[in-house]
């Protein structure tokens, strides 16, 4: 009977922590949106992916309409920013320049995504020489810097966007590996997996349902914050170096390089759309950092 | 081995050897254990924590932990050898022929899938029925273990339910592609008392319904003999003794299962401290030479020390690994005079 009297015992100390753990939990749903991080993140993207969105609505201007008796004019009531050495208005490029770079970059994103958490489950889950061979691939590709290797492997593709779609599954693949990996041979280990092994059900299923709904939130949260803003950098610096989007289609890299053989006269040719990358980056960053901060809450 | 008739065995576990690597060394985890049950029966399996009964049954279903592997023996289910068989061919075995209900059923359901899903899965997947199907199955096996308004209940997540009415939905699982044998892992251990018995209660009425054999691991007496008809003792790997369970627990036959019926607290008899088992379990790394619980044995004698007492039948249906077995019944005796 001794049994009996030993589960209680050790379940009330236990039991305190958790509702304080429940409680926290349910102030934490309540209060998300007063976490200014993900506040500020959430209003920048949120203000950005509208403007991108409505481009149309915004402004009246065709992105690509050349019109050679108004080239490089400062800013104005008719071209809010001025516009380029073609004549064309400079406020609606940057809108539809973002609604390009943007689109791609949020289908570069789902790409590896997939991948890399299909190959980091098989790798976690299966474990042994499997698991030695998935990770040994993933060192030899985190060796190379992101960007030298996404560059390369365009260059050897050639320019445009489905080389831009491959190169960055190819390299962007490991981070979600590893992620899916990491919480899978954790994950592995509860009681409900090996009562699923046991009902006799497949790996397949096991993973697919059983494990990955468990573990899927941290490679989520690394998609839509850190490896988007990776993804459009290297979307822009594509672009500027030639190899992105080809002309004449509007995109930031492309304004950018443009701009820059009138830098000392009209510097905001390349510092708009720059700006527009760096406040990009920076809304989505601050998301990923406020979603951090709640997600570490959520854990303690 | 597997003798035709009333009171075949369904499942037979021979000569069973379970190793775990760990830093310090190979664990013997379990170490040359047999078992029959036969079938419709309750066979009971207890030990202390560590001797090696939860893996036996890990093992027995291919479901060990990476770091542990079988090295010898036989799990024969039906005649089918269990160990033999690739993942692809065990998976078709487990859920139809065998299933288990594990120790927490808080962390052995899906907390992100909800409860009628979990139950439906098996049949989905096994019995070839389709989602309304399977879904229709597992609704009325959540009304035959006694879960109220099923209706609602299936589309809830295992948080929203208690540690009892989610143990129902372990064994709703187990029992829903009517399997021969279920394994229980100390199914109750988590539970409060009330609950334990109408746990026991349901599992047993549900079994005997169906004819559904159960390997029991606990190390709880009182449990063991409300459910079992058979029990195996087992200590630091191996089992010590064997026999039916009123038997062994009212005539024990090996120091260690007497020692462990008087650890129990007695109702009847209010005493003001129990006897506990002096020392601790062997590591079973280096286990002891000879008996494993020649260390801790009051009986022990000097070829205890160096002897390795093999399982030996001493009447039909017990069996014991005690040299001098027949010490415990005379030291039962004195202290029944005692009395």
């Amino acid at each position: 009977m001794s049994a009996i009297s030993i589960p209680p015992a050790a379940g009330s100390p236990g039991s305190a922590p958790q509702a304080a753990a429940g409680d926290r939990a349910h102030t934490r749903r309540g209060r998300w949106y007063r976490q200014p991080t993900l506040m500020a993140g959430l209003v920048i993207t949120g203000l950005i992916l509208f403007a991108v969105i409505a481009a149309p609505l915004l402004t009246s201007y065709n992105p690509d309409a050349q019109n050679f008796t108004a080239t490089l004019q400062g800013p104005s009531a008719h071209h809010l920013l001025g516009t380029d050495q073609l004549g064309r208005d400079t406020w609606s490029r940057l809108l539809y320049g973002g609604r390009t770079d943007l689109q791609i970059a949020f289908i570069a994103v789902l790409l590896p995504f997939v991948l890399g958490t299909i190959i980091g489950s098989v790798a976690g889950y299966f474990g042994g020489w499997v698991d030695i061979v998935i990770m040994r691939l993933v060192d030899i590709v985190v060796a190379f810097p992101f960007f030298v290797l996404i560059i390369a492997l365009v260059f050897v593709l050639g320019p445009g966007e489905r080389s831009i779609y491959i190169a960055i599954t190819l390299v962007g693949w490991v981070s979600y590996a590893r992620i899916i990996r990491g919480q899978i041979l954790v994950a592995k280990r509860q009681e409900y997996v090996a009562a699923a092994q046991s009902g006799g059900l497949s790996p397949v299923r096991i993973m697919a349902r059983h494990l990955l709904p468990n573990v899927i939130s941290q490679a989520i949260v690394y998609a839509l914050s850190i490896d988007i803003v990776q993804d459009i950098l290297a979307i822009v610096t594509l672009s500027y170096l030639g190899l992105g989007v080809p002309p004449p289609a509007p995109d930031w890299g492309t304004m950018i390089s443009d701009g820059q053989n009138f830098l000392t006269t009209h510097w905001q040719l390349t510092t708009i759309p720059g700006l527009a990358v760096v406040v990009t980056g920076l809304g989505l960053s601050l998301i990923a950092d406020g979603l951090a901060d709640l997600m570490r809450l959520g854990q303690s | 081995m597997t003798a035709a008739g009333p009171n075949r065995s369904v499942l037979e576990v021979i000569d069973l050897h379970v190793e775990i690597a760990s830093r310090r060394g190979v664990v013997h985890a379990v170490d040359g254990v047999s078992l029959e049950v036969p079938a419709g029966q309750a066979v009971g399996v207890v030990g202390e924590s560590g001797s090696g009964k939860s893996m036996t049954l890990r093992a027995v279903l291919g479901v060990l932990p990476p770091e542990a592997k079988i090295t010898a023996g036989q799990v024969l289910l039906d005649g089918q050898d269990l160990t033999q068989l690739s993942n692809t061919q065990l998976n078709r075995v487990r859920g139809p022929k065998i299933a288990m209900i594990f120790q927490e059923p808080m962390s052995a359901l899906n907390p992100l899938m909800r409860v009628g899903a979990q139950i439906a899965e098996g049949p989905q997947v096994h019995l070839g029925l389709n989602r309304a199907k399977a879904g229709e199955r597992a609704l009325e096996l959540m009304r035959r273990v006694g879960i109220p308004d099923p209706e609602r209940r299936y589309r809830a997540y295992p948080h929203e339910f208690s540690g009892g009415m989610r143990q129902r939905v372990m064994i709703a699982i187990a029992l829903s592609c009517e399997p021969s044998v279920i394994l229980c892992d100390e199914p109750t251990t988590a539970l409060d008392v009330t609950i334990q018995d109408q746990i026991l209660r349901l599992l047993t009425q549900l079994c005997r319904e169906s004819g559904t054999s159960l390997v029991f691991v606990t190390h709880d007496l009182p449990v063991v003999a409300q459910v079992c008809d058979q029990l195996a003792v087992m200590y630091a790997g191996q089992i010590v003794e064997r026999g039916p369970v009123k038997e062994v627990l009212t005539r024990p036959s090996h120091p260690y299962t007497l020692g462990l019926v008087r650890s129990a607290p007695d109702v009847d008899r209010v005493r003001s401290s129990l006897l506990a088992i002096p020392g601790s379990p062997p590591s079973l790394i280096n286990p002891p030479a000879g008996c494993r619980f020649h260390p801790r044995c009051s009986f022990a004698e000097q070829d205890c020390h160096t002897t390795m007492p093999p399982l030996r039948s001493i009447s039909a249906e017990r069996a014991t690994a005690c040299l001098h077995y027949e010490r415990c019944l005379e030291a039962l005796d004195a202290q029944g005079a005692d009395r």
